[in-house]
């Protein structure tokens, strides 16, 4: 492939989201929601209420057993869903009940292992016809996608890699190339969870993404404020949010994550340089 | 690159399949990866690639490097105590229908096991990325006090992850890590145990990568870790092999080996993976018995997944999710299972068959009082096993006109007991209702 970011079939709902964003001459916000926490009625309520007040992309986490790339609160949220009784199908019920009530563009945020099990053209079927936009992927990386890479192509889905401060300029380009959506920029060498500062890493990650030929590169890990997402906005196309929505939905429920959202929002419109 | 991705067929020994395979003139030593057939390669955080790439291109070049093999080979000998023995069990065999058994004496190696291979090996690599810290999980603790050792041996910090309810039923193994000088963290997640473990060491090893080295203790993971483990315990196999030609003569009919993630087994299996005429058997934690549910059978009745890194089999609910394994030996109690095994079960080079938790009882007893060795409850399921090869090639000699004296088993005896002193004597009944000891050894046995 030639041209990053390429829409093999249809147009790429992320890359819409983001870039109605821009249009507006800010950065997008993406929230990200654990599936079945506290339960799936609430992911979907909580999902529409990013949706309503301010949020571009919504991303979804299915719990899983091993969730290596994440901190103890979002591993906390997940156990407990998992304990709930929390199973991979309902998913698609989450997608689906925040696509049908709002025009956010919403991933699915996946260990790999249940994709797999479920197969992934399967998987992808299901996310398509639930109106999903694709997958976000801590654990798959382009050399071991190829199946990944056939069905998103077939069903018209987003794959959103992670690039890393580690990531070398071979490896860069390599993702770049292979995402589809936006790329995911880490923005320290860490796992999930509210940090007070925002690395000074996170802006050459972007950077280097931007300069490998991503159009759009969205920065997580660690962002909680308004003032993070302020300083990330000033460089990036969208700023991704977790384990501070997991905090506001566990002690306040539906109304915290809506007001969390639009405290969130607040920092989003670039600053002049 | 030519990867199957179709579910693999079910595991077994299809032996005119292999004799095609190793007559086709294909070596299945020194098996590079990322790839073991579909198995293997690296289903990791994008974090973490850049670490994976400086580790294999350090391992290449240290292989490759006669003063990294005479470092290793120094290390063998005079720190290890290598060569291990091996001890012919002329009164254990009587119980194996007669043939002759060869015990792989790796319970000999300075901290009681096999680990020290690996451990020493990933710790000299350590120091040549100028890492300054190495992490390691464990489950029974072996492969902590490896790591521990070899740690203080080579003035690196050591951090161990070990699951709370691990800690709690190998208490004096904490004590023996925090002698040689390593932090031993409880890991309070999930189930606590291994598979939490190494979950915890991952994202250390992200949060850290610049001085630390993720020593992991298993040929398992993402590439190069399997292929890498089992480059340092070959030693083991080729041991093995030159030492029964020593003393019989001849190649042995069988090989047998416990397996959890498969470290001990891939290290003795690479020494007779090219022998057509030696059978070779991994023998699974059956736990409870396999149609309980409470079991690590992996390869006898997982599917294959990803999880730490490889597409393996694995222990997995239709979710995907991870399904808690149970075995009585905390080192064979691990949900997944070293990528090359998956491969030699689905070729059939190997077969893979489980053992209870009180068939490899049995054979710990039988082993004290036949021999007077004290063998790791993870080595008595190769013990077991062995049992039972013993008798099926007692059973086909007969039929042949030959002698059951004429068979030759080896079997890996890949540590010393003396660690489960506690869960033996509970398992046998030997305590005081009353001591500490009861009720430590309750408390695992209530996992």
């Amino acid at each position: 492939m030639n041209h990053v970011e390429s829409t093999v079939r249809g147009a790429s709902k992320s890359a819409a989201a983001i870039d109605r964003a821009k249009a507006q001459g800010r950065a997008a916000l993406i929230g990200y929601l654990p599936a079945g926490y506290p339960s799936v009625e609430d992911t979907i309520a909580a999902g529409i209420a990013l949706a309503e007040n301010g949020a571009d992309l919504i991303e979804i986490g299915i719990p899983y057993s091993d969730p290596v790339m994440d901190g103890h609160v979002i591993q906390a949220a997940t156990t407990e869903a998992l304990a709930a009784g929390f199973h991979v199908q309902q998913v698609f019920d989450v997608v689906r009940g925040i696509t049908s009530k709002t025009d956010a563009a919403v991933l699915v945020m996946t260990y790999w292992n249940p994709v797999v099990r479920m197969g992934v053209d399967e998987f992808s079927r299901q996310l398509a016809d639930a109106g999903g936009a694709g997958l976000i992927t801590p654990d798959l990386i382009p050399d071991e996608a190829s199946e990944w890479m056939a069905a998103s192509d077939k069903y018209g889905l987003d794959r959103v890699f992670l690039v890393a401060p580690s990531s070398s300029p071979e490896r860069m380009k390599r993702t770049v190339e292979a995402s589809r959506g936006f790329v995911y920029a880490v923005s320290i060498m860490g796992v999930t969870g509210a940090r007070t500062s925002v690395s000074s890493a996170a802006k050459d990650v972007v950077a280097a993404a931007h300069a490998a030929g991503a159009e759009r590169v969205c920065v997580g890990l660690g962002v909680s404020n308004a003032d993070q997402v302020r300083e990330i906005a000033a460089y990036a196309d969208g700023v991704i949010v977790g384990t501070a929505l997991v905090v506001a939905i566990r002690d306040g429920g539906v109304n915290a994550v809506a007001s969390l959202t639009k405290d969130l929002s607040t920092g989003l419109t670039k600053e002049e340089a | 690159m030519v990867r199957l991705m179709v579910d693999a067929p079910a595991a077994g020994s299809d032996e005119s399949a292999v004799d095609a395979f190793l007559q086709g003139g294909e070596s299945l030593r020194h098996a590079p990866g990322p790839y073991f057939g579909s198995y293997g390669g690296r289903w990791m955080p994008e974090s973490l690639i850049a670490a994976l790439d400086e580790l294999e291109d350090t391992f290449q070049k240290a292989k490759a490097d006669p003063e990294f093999t005479a470092q290793i080979a120094e290390l063998n000998k005079n720190y290890s105590g290598r060569p291990s023995l091996l001890t012919e069990a002329k009164r254990f065999a009587e119980h194996a229908g007669g043939v002759r058994i060869f015990l792989k004496r790796e319970d000999l190696n300075h901290t009681g096991s096999h680990k020290i291979n690996n451990v020493l090996g990933q710790a000299l690599l350590a120091k040549r990325m100028g890492k300054t810290r190495v992490i390691a999980e464990t489950g029974a603790g072996q492969h902590g006090v490896a790591s521990a050792t070899a740690a203080a041996l080579m003035g690196l910090e050591c951090v161990v992850y070990m699951g709370a309810e691990d800690c709690r039923r190998q208490s004096l193994n904490v004590a023996r890590m925090e002698l040689l000088g390593a932090t031993v963290i409880p890991v309070t997640n999930g189930s606590q145990t291994l598979k939490d473990a190494i979950n915890e060491a991952l994202r250390d090893w992200v949060a850290n990568v610049d001085n630390t080295h993720y020593l992991l203790g298993t040929a398992a993971g993402a590439h190069p870790f399997p292929a890498m483990v089992r480059y340092f315990h070959e030693v083991i196999g080729d041991e093995a092999r030159a030492q029964i030609l020593e003393q019989t003569g001849r190649l042995p009919d069988a090989v047998c080996a416990c397996i959890g993630g498969g470290s001990n087994a891939i290290g003795i299996f690479h020494g007779f993976l090219d022998d057509p005429s030696v059978r070779i058997y991994g023998f699974e934690a059956g736990g409870d018995g396999v149609e309980t549910g409470r079991h690590a059978a992996t390869i006898t009745l997982g599917k294959p997944g990803v999880l730490h890194g490889a597409r393996s089999y694995l222990m997995q609910d239709d979710d995907g999710q991870t399904i808690e394994s149970h075995s009585i030996s905390a080192g064979l109690d691990y949900p997944g299972v070293g990528p090359e095994h998956s491969y030699l079960a689905d070729i059939g080079r190997v077969s893979y068959e489980p053992i209870t938790d009180s068939e490899a009882m049995d054979a710990f007893r039988l082993l004290c009082r036949t021999e007077g060795i004290i063998p790791a409850i993870e080595s008595a399921h190769a013990l077991a096993g062995a049992i039972k090869v013993g008798q099926r090639l007692a059973a086909e000699a007969e039929t042949s006109g030959s002698k059951a004296a004429d068979k030759i088993v080896v079997v890996n005896l890949s540590g010393r007991g003396d660690k489960d002193v506690a869960t033996a004597a509970e398992w046998f009944d030997l305590l005081d209702k009353d001591s500490p000891e009861h009720e430590i050894a309750k408390e695992g046995e209530q996992l």
